[in-house]
């Protein structure tokens, strides 16, 4: 059967939610409004008062929030409380330009543990279970925010934290751990490292774990449930919302409740602004309707995803997110077409006798975008004879330009040598850029 | 055994892969009978026939190279003009299909030998054996 952490939050009806998030929503603006100086700018230049943000229906009229007015207001700029109420701050890593810096108020912190808290219990974990964390601790929010959310629940919680991969198998084995919280690619690399350890899944007892910070496919679900042999969830969040635990996938693992009580969730138009209709596909944006430190109001993820608003076996009534196709960020433009590179890790596993390591490399020449793809070559597909080889790349070449509709260069590379960082693989390299732009 | 091991590694085409794989063969102690090397633009295949196959492969693999064992056959060429063409020729009457091959030369006596890769090694090994070619087992191969 399926449990809850906080029933009668989690399986509201639609009109009792709208009605909480229209009161909420007034008071966060109009505290927002007082409270910080740019978010005002915008209003009064929009000529928009908080009287006229009366129910969610209203929610239109606000100007957007884009992750640059994060980077200008750097560091404490949109904070909305005094810093003596703030007991925390989390940074997401800047790989363009300024950081971003995130408070949180006690109560902030709460709000996140009880977000969290929903989706491991979702996930099936109870305080019987042992929590071992791989994701980092430090100022990402991945570490403190799942952390947080197992306590509260009553796990016992292992604060492992990133890095050394032997150290921390002989830990999941040694202590009993059962639920496991990391990327999906450390999560496959976990399971690659057990191997070569020669301890199988008979070994541990890990049964559930989730998985999130990075986009991930089914294929990649389905290899991380079998060789670790867990119920593999996906958890979705952004530092600039709160972190970890704005959307989690519960018994069903088709898509994301979001936790509607704390964050309205539009999709829009990427190009226009414009809101679109539950169910079409859209750039995901959040307003945070109780966070006190760091409300954001409706902040543009980036991320592509469809909402579905549909009676779920579950019995929750919270929205659903339907996988992002992958963050706008991450799709390339390669020759006029949009390619993520999921859709070629999702080839190269169908294809079943590859490691799901590979790399786009994406270059220019001749004014015509060129696409290579490296993929390791594994035990299962090495061959003594060079025309099976090529066999075999003929037949991913195939499968990928049928899939992302464009041709590619496919090249077989020795085992291990595409970097993966202990934390997010490195899926892109865009030569495109290093070239600058002049030629788009 | 007329069997022997051969060992395939995949190499990518890159400066100093190739000396590092056979660094990591002498390092082990493992002597190298015999190599040869099919490559594209991209990437090769390293062939070898070494005296210790089992522990020339757990060392590559260790150092976390891609490795195959592959069966082969070694044969035994006589010492005069035609002794190739005669292997040749009894593959071809028993449809016995060449995937590659290469030369081996014994470092004692002057001695050559080629190793082939067949289809069917047992077909290829009786059909030699009629054909009253010699054919070099694992054992001794290690001492020429
Ligand atoms: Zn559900």
């Amino acid at each position: 059967m399926e449990k809850y952490w906080n029933e009668s939050m989690e399986c509201a009806t639609h009109e009792e939610m709208r009605a909480l998030q229209s009161f909420r929503l007034s008071q966060t603006v109009r505290r927002v409004y007082q409270n910080v100086k740019p978010y005002r700018e915008k209003m009064d230049k929009m000529g928009i008062t908080p009287d006229d943000i009366k129910s969610i229906d209203d929610l239109k009229k606000l100007p957007f929030t884009m992750k640059q007015d994060l980077r200008d207001n750097y560091p404490y700029g949109l904070f909305a409380v005094p810093m003596e109420k703030v007991v925390r701050l989390h940074a997401s890593s800047g790989t363009t330009g300024k950081q971003i810096v995130v408070g949180y108020t006690e109560n902030d912190l709460d709000v996140w543990s009880e977000c969290c808290a929903r989706a491991l219990t979702a996930a099936g974990a109870t305080k019987h279970d042992f929590m071992h964390v791989s994701y980092g601790y430090g100022l990402f929010t991945g570490g403190f925010g799942v952390h947080n959310g197992a306590e509260k629940v009553g796990m016992t919680v292992i604060p492992v934290s990133t890095g050394n991969t032997n150290r921390q198998i002989n830990i999941i084995k040694d202590f009993g751990s059962t639920f496991l919280c990391c990327t999906p690619s450390y999560a496959l690399y976990l399971a690659e490292t057990m191997e070569e350890m020669g301890i199988t899944k008979d070994d541990i007892k890990l049964r559930g774990g989730l998985f999130g910070a990075e986009p991930w496919t089914e294929e990649m679900r389905q290899e991380i449930q079998n060789k670790l042999g867990l119920k593999a969830m996906d958890i979705y969040g952004l530092t600039e919302v709160i972190g970890p635990g704005v959307a989690f996938e519960c018994s069903e693992q088709n898509g994301m409740h979001i936790n509607e009580d704390h964050f309205i969730v539009e999709t829009i138009d990427p190009d226009t602004g414009e809101v679109l209709p539950e169910g079409t596909q859209g750039e995901i944006v959040f307003t945070c309707i109780t966070k006190e430190a760091f409300p954001v109001i409706r902040y543009r993820t980036r991320d592509i995803g469809i909402l579905k608003r549909e009676k779920c076996s579950c019995g929750r009534n919270l929205v659903k997110m339907m996988k992002p196709k992958g963050r706008s960020d991450d799709m390339l433009i390669i020759r006029g077409v949009n390619v993520f590179p999921s859709q070629v890790e999702s080839v190269l596993l169908q294809l079943g006798n590859t490691a799901p390591y590979y790399q786009l490399i994406v270059d220019r020449q001749n004014n015509s975008d060129t696409l290579e793809i490296q993929v390791e070559i594994s035990p299962e597909m090495f061959s003594d004879t060079v025309k099976s080889l090529e066999d075999q790349e003929k037949l991913i070449k195939s499968a990928i330009e049928s899939t992302l509709g464009i041709a590619a260069k496919i090249r077989l590379v020795e085992p291990k040598t595409i970097p993966r960082a202990e934390g997010k693989a490195v899926r892109v390299v865009d030569k495109r850029k290093l070239k600058g732009d002049e030629n788009k | 055994m007329i069997i022997i091991k051969q060992i395939s590694v995949f190499i990518e085409n890159k400066p100093g892969r190739l000396k590092a794989m056979t660094k990591i063969l002498k390092d082990n102690d493992i002597d190298i009978l015999a190599i040869s090397i099919a490559d594209t633009k991209d990437f090769g295949i390293l062939r070898l026939i070494v005296n210790d196959p089992e522990k020339a492969s757990k060392a590559l693999k260790d150092a976390e190279c891609t490795v195959k064992m592959t069966d082969v056959l070694a044969i035994q060429l006589e010492d005069r003009p035609g002794g190739l063409a005669k292997v040749m020729d009894t593959l071809f009457d028993n449809s016995i299909s060449v995937e590659y091959m290469y030369a081996f030369f014994s470092k004692q006596d002057g001695q050559a030998a080629v190793i082939l890769r067949v289809d069917d090694n047992d077909k290829a090994a009786d059909a030699m054996e009629n054909a009253g070619i010699k054919l070099i087992t694992s054992e001794s191969i290690k001492k020429m």
